[in-house]
């Protein structure tokens, strides 16, 4: 193998890991918002926002 | 009753403590991630043009560019574990209730860029040293910070009393903690095959400033986006705690229906 592509296995693991995060991070973060949204629409109310803390 | 406290201990609400408010923190998150994201790309693209216009390295040729990313994953991998020991002291000492959900967001962030330091690191040194691996101390320590994300990431999911889990997880974060000094000192307390800090001396850095520059940019674009994804993870543990809880509620409310009353005061 040539150091070139030493280099790019390097750079390419870190953008799949990287990008993997990212997705991961923001599908579970939408999917958590519609949750949300859709126990709002049903009429759920918190007590306070202090009760996000359970 | 539920946030009395955290009432208590801070009569004059600052920064800190206005920050306790969830709703007030989702508030500002919202406005400030954009920003974060639109600044780490900026840094990112600039800090990867001067790493791959920087002139190569007399000995370790063009594998010097892998030290532009792996460098910096390994500095974060270390200071991920430093925020989320801060969040550890913020429940235990102050009883902050955003520091758990800070600490549990923090955790699979650290574990991917330990992963990467490691990864990166075994890609140059086969080409460099002759060999992927080598039970050195500063190895083997950075591979003990990778296990203990995973424990810690196993344990804030493992037990379902939140308070519990948080109050478990600050302490071994605390004690996990004394793994920081050992690995930044390892290059020195031992003979290593890793070589000792380039960066971060006493008698300054070694390391000429072509190369000193696009390493600095990339460790500020990758700080910027561990606090840009920090802050999503901490943004989206909230609303899964307020589904939580929420779920909670219209379950009682169910059974209100059917027996008694029981929404209300039931805590």
């Amino acid at each position: 193998m040539t150091h070139a592509m030493y280099v790019a296995a390097a750079y390419g693991i870190a953008g799949v890991a990287l990008a993997g995060l990212l997705l991961w991070i923001l599908v579970d973060g939408r999917n958590r918002k519609r949750e949300l949204a859709r126990l709002e629409a049903d009429g759920v109310r918190r007590r306070s926002s202090g009760a996000a803390r359970s | 009753m539920p946030m009395s406290d955290t009432t208590t201990t801070n009569s004059k609400p600052g920064w800190f403590s206005a920050l306790a408010n969830p709703t007030r923190f989702i508030g500002l998150a919202d406005r400030i991630i954009p920003v974060l994201a639109v600044l780490t790309a900026i840094t990112l693209v600039v800090g990867l043009y001067l790493g791959f216009t920087a002139p190569e390295d007399y000995q370790q040729g063009s594998t010097v560019q892998i030290m532009y990313i792996h460098v910096p994953f390994a500095w974060l991998s270390m200071m991920c574990w430093g925020v989320m020991s801060l969040a550890a002291l913020g429940t235990l000492v102050w009883r902050h209730p955003l520091a758990d959900v800070s600490l549990k967001a923090a955790a699979p962030i650290g574990l991917v860029f330990t992963g990467l330091a490691l990864a990166t690191g075994s890609i140059w040194g086969k080409p460099m040293w002759g060999t992927w691996w080598v039970w050195d101390a500063r190895l083997t320590s950075v591979f003990v910070l990778f296990l203990m994300y995973l424990g810690i990431i196993a344990l804030t999911r493992a037990i379902d009393d939140t308070s519990r889990a948080a109050k478990a997880a600050a302490i071994i974060t605390l004690v996990g903690a004394i793994n920081l000094p050992i690995i930044k000192f390892s290059v020195d307390w031992w003979n290593t095959l890793h070589q000792p800090a380039a960066v971060f001396r006493l008698d300054g850095p070694t390391i000429d400033p072509s190369m000193l520059w696009p390493l600095l940019i990339m460790a500020v674009g990758f700080t910027l986006l561990f606090f840009t994804l920090h802050l999503t993870a901490i943004r989206t543990e909230i609303w899964r705690r307020r589904v939580q809880a929420m779920q909670r509620i219209a379950a009682r409310r169910a059974d209100g229906r059917t027996g008694g009353r029981s929404e209300g005061h039931v805590r």
